[in-house]
């Protein structure tokens, strides 16, 4: 196991609930800094609202949030940006009509500090600042290996590479989380192991904390540190991939049990 | 380092463009979307540092460099910085599999390898068990290398780091170095592909490759100001001519791609003026196109058909500086202006003044296509033994079936068994510790033995037709040479593998392979029903329509006094696909001639005998392993021969 540092992000207690239905129910647990977390459970589980909570869609009725030491009731998915919270969508959410250059530049929408005014003058300041914008782009498109298709509208790309560019899109934000929601969904194999590559070098070389939800077990088992697992919308596991594999209530969760 | 020494090794060459055009661009990289640009005299720079870097870790005169991975400046500059050290680099192929580099690592006894990137310094950590002698592995990008800690690992910046203060401590290493080496010595060592045996390392000397480099140069008119791409695979002969040999002796721009994906891209941006590219690239990019004028609207491709058409007609001429009526003149202007001139720029090739291929038979139309519309492509004949360079085809002297007259200083001759024989200052020393397999290949008046077979024609151009091995005598003594004979035939569309039979015999007769796309689709659009392959080969119609292609191929043949015996009289359409699984073709689907002529005996003797048809059962495999049996009644037609004329032919 890859050497991981202090806990960065705790929810304590989280309960999540539309109306009469409770999506979230007294969920807690941590994320490491440089960790690479998944977050696993059958369809309607609470997996994906548990990310909405963490970068601030959903406000959570119940629990807390401890952000890099700091108490909250809940997060702001403007504050949860700009402290470098970044994530991907289990349905691409991309321009479709942009090209994958456009696209990933708008990851550094919150960057930005010129005006409208400046920018669209393209002069000194904005000048500067657009040409430091694209340096890191760039080197996102390299660190991905999308050169190739750099000038091409996302629409016309194929599904797993749309998921790459949305990929690039939350690197651009150099984010220091980044949470990915399904990456691998609707992939082939070899995509899939591009994917898990890329998300491991991510991990690697940029030192970002990662946390994912993933319906493949094979993978979840392969790269992650550590894995909770939820059902109905209760934490039913925690642990290393190890441990989870081998607990009667996550195999009982999956497999089904006999009553 | 004098003024005046003689520039018979590359890093002399080095230094006399640093000093002559320190601010000419040598070298460009795409690197996070801009073409970064490096000067002879950064690169000059560069390489010295990274000699300095290697000779401190312990690179010595004689040691062979290994060098694996795709066209980046840097690795090509680890090949001078090798030279500068008398050391002799060793480009691998970079999709190469472990066990072919062990082979390669072993032979040539690495002990210092320049690698691309943590694929290839994986490859080699494991290649290490096997080779203890490789002791230190450079690599260029870091990416995922991070966690690395073998200590024979090492990044080139931080071995240019160390160089660059191992030189200022010794200033005048470099230069002594570079005096300490001498025009004889090895250069680059390229290891033959090895379809045959286990690779051969051929060793060639500066002199030989600047003989090269400097005769084709100045053949075709290079300068400083060329741009070439370089993309091809270091490890080939033609990619070590044409981006290095001639940059080095012109003083051209090398231009790097970003990656190998974007190549195409790449093309557009930069703009070669002299390009090289083997036929199936050329195949490639004329596919790409055609299926993109598909899509345009009608009014577009009207103006497109229109203006081929022209091109057709008189634009390879026009290329030719041959006369050609004014009117035609005035619409290939036109059809330039609306049509050519955006193709070429869609191509990448606005700027070519000089494109080549070889390595391959180019079909007529690829070939005439290009050249109509204006793209000045050419043929050359070499191989890696003759530092690629025999034969160039000469401006306006564009023939498409020659590969050109002997280059300048190059000496060929025609064994008695229709070998071609070279021999020249641009000739390899011989293979690496295979002095056997040298005396083989070199006879003693110093010719190489190509193993092509050719001849020359009326106007002193050299044809290839055949391998040697392969090439026979009809029962009359005229020259055989099935494989020109099946490659002519396979050009056709329709046509997809071709057999000929002759060897002894008073004529030549062959078997046909349709191609069921093709002649599925021409079916088809005549409202043909067929069935599958079997039932579709033995429609009268078809055996008509291929009956077409042989007697334009046997007009052709009739043309050329030697192969005008060689037209096909008879043929049949096989009622099976020739096929790798049956043991017909080889993998890279080369026919099998011996086995297939053993197994359809009954046929080769129906197809020299009178009958019209002939019953034919054949077991086959299927691709799920089980197996069948095909049968047919094979019907045999004859096809029209010409009487021979020595009528020339012009591409």
């Amino acid at each position: 196991m890859r050497p991981t540092g202090e806990v960065i992000l705790d929810l304590r207690n989280i309960s999540l609930a539309f109306g009469g239905v409770k999506a979230l129910t007294d969920i807690s647990f941590d994320v490491r800094e440089h960790e690479i977390r998944a977050i696993i459970g059958p369809n309607g589980a609470g997996k994906s609202s548990m990310l909405n909570v963490i970068n601030g869609v959903y406000r959570p009725q119940q629990g807390e949030i401890v952000f890099r030491g700091e108490h909250r009731r809940n997060m702001n998915t403007y504050q949860a940006a700009k402290s470098g919270i970044a994530r991907t969508f289990q349905n691409i959410a991309l321009f479709r009509g942009m090209t994958v250059l456009d696209n990933i530049m708008t990851g550094r929408n919150l960057k930005m500090h010129c005006n409208l005014l400046q920018q669209a003058l393209y002069w000194g300041a904005a000048q500067r600042e657009e040409l430091e914008h694209r340096r890191i782009v760039e080197e996102v498109i390299d660190f991905l290996e999308i050169q190739y298709i750099r000038k091409t509208p996302v629409g016309r790309l194929p599904y797993g590479l749309q998921k790459r560019v949305e990929l690039g899109r939350a690197l651009a934000a150099e984010p220091s989380i980044l949470l990915l929601d399904e990456p691998m969904a609707g992939m082939n194999t070899e995509e899939k192991q591009d994917m898990c590559r890329f998300i491991l070098d991510v991990n690697d070389e940029f030192g970002t904390t990662i946390v994912l939800i993933e319906h493949d077990m094979g993978v979840v088992m392969d790269i992650s540190d550590r894995v909770v697992v939820l059902d109905y919308g209760r934490k039913i596991g925690d642990g290393a991939p190890a441990d989870i594999r081998n607990s009667q209530d996550v195999i009982d969760a999956y497999l089904g049990v006999a009553h | 380092m004098s003024e005046y020494a003689p520039h018979d090794t590359f890093p002399n060459l080095l230094l006399h463009h640093a000093r002559v055009r320190p601010r000419h661009p040598a070298v460009r990289e795409k690197d996070l979307g801009i073409w970064q640009t490096w000067t002879w005299s950064e690169v000059a720079e560069e390489i010295a540092a990274l000699a300095g870097g290697l000779a401190k870790l312990g690179f010595k005169r004689g040691d062979n460099l290994a060098i694996v991975g795709d066209n980046r400046p840097r690795l090509y500059w680890s090949m001078c910085a090798a030279q500068i050290l008398g050391g002799v680099p060793v480009p691998m192929y970079q999709d190469a599999v472990t066990q072919e580099l062990i082979f390669v690592l072993q032979d040539a006894e690495i002990k210092f390898a320049v690698v691309e990137d943590q694929e290839q310094v994986d490859k080699l950590i494991e290649a290490r068990a096997s080779c203890p002698l490789l002791s230190q592995i450079l690599y260029d990008d870091p990416r995922g290398l991070r966690h690395y800690d073998e200590p024979f690992l090492h990044s080139i910046d931080e071995v240019q780091e160390a160089g660059r203060g191992h030189l200022r401590e010794h200033p005048d290493f470099i230069a002594q170095e570079i005096a300490a080496g001498k025009g004889s010595d090895i250069a680059i060592m390229l290891y033959t592909s090895g379809t045959t045996g286990k690779p051969k390392g051929v060793c060639m000397t500066h002199a030989a490759l600047l003989a090269a480099a400097r005769g084709s140069c100045g053949f075709d008119r290079l300068d400083a100001d060329e741009e070439v791409l370089s993309y091809l695979p270091m490890a080939w002969v033609g990619d070590n001519l044409f981006s290095y040999a001639q940059a080095m002796v012109a003083g051209f721009t090398v231009n790097c791609p970003e990656s190998g994906d974007t190549v195409m891209t790449d093309l557009r941006e930069i703009g070669p003026t002299f390009y090289f590219a083997p036929p199936r690239i050329f195949e490639n990019l004329l596919t790409q196109v055609m299926i993109r004028m598909e899509d345009a609207s009608a009014l577009k491709r009207r103006v497109f058909s229109y203006f081929m058409e022209v091109a057709r007609r008189c634009g390879a001429e026009i290329l030719d500086g041959k006369p050609v009526r004014l009117a035609d003149r005035l619409l290939y202007a036109l059809g330039n202006f609306l049509i050519y001139g955006p193709l070429r720029n869609v191509l990448g090739m606005s700027r070519v003044r000089i494109a080549y291929t070889a390595g391959a038979a180019i079909g007529p139309d690829l070939f005439r296509f290009y050249r109509s519309i204006g793209i000045n492509l050419k043929q050359l004949y070499g191989s890696t033994e003759t530092c690629a360079y025999v034969c160039l085809q000469k401006d306006r002297e564009i023939r498409l079936d020659t590969v050109g007259a002997p280059a300048p200083g190059v000496e060929v001759k025609i064994a008695a068994n229709g070998e071609v024989l070279v021999k020249s200052a641009a000739m390899f020393e011989g293979y690496y510790k295979r002095p056997d397999a040298t005396a083989e290949t070199i006879d003693q008046d110093g010719y190489f033995h190509t193993g092509d077979a050719g001849y020359f024609d009326p106007d002193g151009q050299l044809k290839i037709i055949d391998r040697a091995k392969d090439v026979g005598q009809l029962a009359n003594g005229a020259l055989y040479a099935p494989n020109y004979i099946e490659n002519k035939l396979k050009f056709f569309q329709y046509i997809r593998e071709a057999v000929a039979f002759g060897n002894g015999r008073d004529q030549v007769c062959a078997f046909v392979n349709i191609d069921m796309g093709a002649v599925g689709n021409w079916a088809e659009r005549r409202n043909i029903p067929y069935s599958g392959y079997t039932d579709l080969a033995q429609k009268p119609e078809v055996y008509e329509l291929v009956r077409e292609c042989i007697e334009q191929a046997n007009a052709e043949l009739a043309q050329d006094p030697m192969l005008a015996d060689s037209q096909v009289r008879r043929f049949l359409i096989l009622h099976k696909e020739l096929d790798p699984d049956d043991d017909e073709l080889t993998r890279t689907r080369k026919v099998r001639r011996g086995f297939v002529a053993d197994k359809y005996r009954v046929l080769i003797d129906a197809l020299y005998s009178e009958r019209r048809s002939q019953f034919i059962e054949t077991q086959v495999k299927f691709e799920d392993g089980r197996s069948g049996v095909v049968s047919a009644e094979l019907a045999i037609c004859d096809a029209r021969s010409f009487a021979p004329q020595a009528a020339k032919q012009a591409a």
